[in-house]
């Protein structure tokens, strides 16, 4: 899947490019800008941690590149096409991952469900490619139960799975580890860099958490706060192979991880000590104790 | 453990059954010996209701009162659901035919009765439209809250991932809307049982509420009691079936609303 479109897109083109995206909220008589000008993109393979200060439009940019929201200017291209509407090749795993997943199907119809949409699948491809997604996340075992009958963590595995077995070129992942305890968090992080790299997916990963977006990605694109702008774009060259102990005790990892949280402040500092404009969008999803920097 | 819940289910057994027979034998007791005409023993109306309700009284009566509540009930719960997904999908269209909606349910619904003799007669067919048009509007209403309330996160996973069109109406918005479609159907069933005997009592030629309005007027006050008897049974026998289909419809409902007050 990704690899064939990995050839595709590596002839003079992005897998995804943001060009010039600005998003305005209008109604009752307010006039947000949660986004003004963003321009970024990535390339086949790519993983890339999106990170800004809360309030700064995430959640909105994110919905914009998914095709769930129309940007009010400027354009998503994925593979070169723009984005109008949200594309088969794309798949999301969205944080709250409670309201995310279909309470009233198992784990295994929930995964199964989107690939009933792509209708040259055939029943036994299907059954494949749900029992690969779900053994790839370790939940065999779960494949029978309930969402709310799994932990936290365990029904954001089932999102994983599902985004997963969809086999999509573009995995975005809004904020997915928020709401999970630290342990699952750690856990939850490896389980996305080891199926990055089996997969060879395209992953934009949206956080709040430096430590997180350092970790992670291969680059981390810094956005200012709202109205949002990309602050700066940082390559992260910590080695490919990295695990929670030795790479966060990386002398390197800390000095990026620095480098982020000063960006982040200077970001920060431009418009005011606290974002003054949020979106309705993402009023709820950052909470204020988890804002950035807090960590560092 | 198994033992501890076969006891919990005789209790709750014994917690169910305890009230009707207590009051069964209050009644019993007090109506005992009684010589009023209007108020017989419970005895005799027992025994009268053996002599009157048949195989071949149940057939005439029963069966043509049931299936008329029956084709009115589904009717209307088709009805209801479909209009309320319309109208729950679009919030224009919602806003227009709100205040129509909220007169007309609240129009009891027994008065129309006349009014829809006058268009559909006295057959089957007006009798059909009464408990249809009195059991639609909690449905009706229901749904379209049950359509409003679809999660804006599981909606919008839907639409990512291509579920739409008669996939999105089948596994997102029925689905979602499931908990307050089945308040309404259950609510609905109240009014179709009070409908279907009151559009019997205005003109009809057989069912449940002219045989026990025939009791009446020809004195035969056992058998109208047994009528009474038989129509709170035939409640009771429909509300448990209806929570029977409710509790396999429902479970992940009940599950999940379980686990989120256990967390």
């Amino acid at each position: 899947m990704s690899k064939e479109s990995g050839v595709k897109a590596g002839k003079g083109q992005h897998m995804l490019d943001v060009r010039g995206l600005r998003k305005v909220y209008e109604g009752h008589g307010r006039h947000v800008e949660a986004v003004r000008d963003l321009t970024f993109s990535l390339d086949a393979g790519e993983l890339v941690c999106l990170v800004g200060p809360s309030g700064c439009g995430k959640t909105t940019l994110l919905k914009c590149i998914a095709g769930l929201l129309e940007p009010t200017s400027g354009e998503v291209l994925l593979q070169g096409d723009r984005i109008t509407g949200p594309p088969p090749g794309m798949a999301v795993v969205f944080q709250e991952y409670g309201r995310s997943l279909f309470p009233w199907l198992r784990v295994r119809d929930n995964v199964e469900l989107p690939l009933r949409q792509k209708k040259h699948l055939t029943k036994a491809r299907r059954r494949e490619l749900v029992e690969h997604a779900l053994h790839a996340v370790g939940l065999e075992d779960a494949a029978g139960a309930y969402p709310w009958q799994l932990s936290g963590g365990m029904q954001q595995r089932v999102a994983i799975a599902r985004a997963v077995a969809y086999e999509p070129e573009v995995l975005l992942m809004d904020e997915p580890f928020a709401a999970v305890d630290a342990q699952t968090r750690a856990d939850l992080e490896d389980l996305i860099r080891r199926l990055w790299q089996e997969l060879g997916v395209t992953v934009l990963f949206v956080t709040h958490d430096i430590d997180e977006a350092v970790y992670l990605g291969e680059r981390v694109v810094i956005l200012s706060s709202s109205p949002t702008v990309v602050q700066e774009q940082l390559t992260i060259d910590l080695p490919a192979e990295r695990d929670q102990l030795h790479t966060r005790a990386d002398p390197r990892f800390t000095e990026l991880r620095t480098r982020v949280y000063e960006q982040i402040q200077a970001a920060k500092r431009a418009t005011g000590a606290l974002p003054l404009q949020k979106t309705d969008t993402d009023a709820d999803t950052v909470p204020p104790a988890a804002a950035p920097g807090h960590k560092a | 453990m198994r033992r501890l819940t076969l006891r919990t289910a005789a209790l709750r057994l014994l917690l169910a059954v305890g009230l009707p027979v207590l009051l069964a034998s209050a009644w019993w007791f007090a109506s005992a010996g009684s010589t009023d005409v209007y108020w017989p023993p419970l005895s005799t109306i027992l025994e009268t209701g053996r002599e009157v309700w048949t195989a071949e009284r149940i057939a005439a009566d029963v069966v043509p009162s049931v299936t008329r509540l029956l084709l009115g009930y589904a009717g209307a719960a088709v009805l209801g659901v479909a209009l309320g997904i319309v109208i729950g999908s679009f919030p224009r269209v919602r806003a227009t035919t709100e205040p129509v909606l909220e007169f007309l349910r609240a129009v009891p619904p027994p008065v129309l009765v006349p009014v829809i003799m006058l268009f559909a007669g006295i057959g089957d067919t007006m009798k059909i439209v009464v408990i249809v048009s009195g059991c639609v509007w909690p449905v009706l209403l229901n749904t379209v809250e049950g359509v409003r309330a679809i999660d804006g996160v599981l909606a919008d996973t839907a639409r990512s991932y291509g579920i739409e069109g008669r996939a999105r109406l089948g596994h997102l918005v029925l689905r979602s809307a499931s908990p307050q479609i089945f308040a309404g159907l259950r609510q609905a069933l109240s009014i179709g049982v009070i409908l279907m005997v009151i559009s019997e009592m205005f003109a009809a030629s057989n069912g449940l509420g002219f045989a026990i309005v025939q009791f009446q007027r020809s004195f035969a006050i056992p058998g109208m009691w047994s009528g009474i008897l038989l129509l709170g049974l035939l409640g009771v026998l429909l509300a448990l079936v209806f929570q029977m289909v409710e509790r396999r419809a429902l479970a992940w409902y009940h599950g999940l609303r379980r686990s989120r007050r256990a967390s």
